[in-house]
């Protein structure tokens, strides 16, 4: 799971089956204190993340599963909008 | 995924029998314009792409979870035409003709 910065969404106009109505959004992948570790790719999303939120992706065929099944072609999903993320230096 | 226009296929005749019946068509990674990287690969088509189409793949494992592709030996795999790409507010790609 890895941390990501909403830059945008794409919308489809045709998708494989399974796809049908769910959201994609443009992201950029970014390190604790927001930069980039990477060029832009695109996720699902299952938790509403809109332009500008900072969220944590599953990359692999795991992002899959959660969109509920396991057997649909993505390899990207955002699964969770972070509120707060870096290290703690009092170790908690 | 990734963004890419498709530009190309591939014909092959003699290959692995898990290939059979499939489209293979030549991706060129693409920005968020549009704009061709230079870069390309291969990809498995699920979703009927075209020549010029600017679209979404799959890759690793994930590219074998269509009804076409399940079980085969590919590693990406073509899943959405793309319409539009929207980045920090404004329309960065719009399919022709919408």
């Amino acid at each position: 799971m890895k941390a990501g910065m909403v830059l945008g969404s794409v919308v489809a106009a045709r998708v494989a089956e399974g796809l049908e109505g769910k959201r994609f959004l443009l992201a950029l992948p970014v390190d604790e204190k927001d930069r980039p570790v990477g060029g832009e790719f695109v996720a699902c999303d299952v938790v509403g993340a809109g332009r500008g939120a900072r969220v944590i992706w599953i990359g692999g065929k795991e992002a899959a599963l959660a969109l509920g099944r396991d057997e649909v072609p993505v390899d990207a999903t955002c699964v969770a909008i972070l509120e707060r993320h870096g290290r703690n230096k009092e170790g908690a | 995924m990734r963004l890419g226009n498709v530009v190309g296929a591939v014909v092959s005749t003699v290959k692995d029998e898990g290939l059979d019946g499939l489209k293979l068509l030549v991706v060129e990674d693409a920005d968020i314009y549009g704009r061709g990287k230079g870069s390309h690969y291969v990809a498995v088509d699920a979703v009927g792409a075209g020549r010029g189409e600017l679209v979404l793949t799959a890759a690793g494992s994930s590219a074998r979870q269509t009804r076409s592709t399940k079980d085969r030996p590919v590693d990406a795999v073509i899943m959405a035409i793309v319409e539009t790409v929207e980045a920090n507010g404004e329309i960065t790609y719009r399919k022709a003709g919408k």
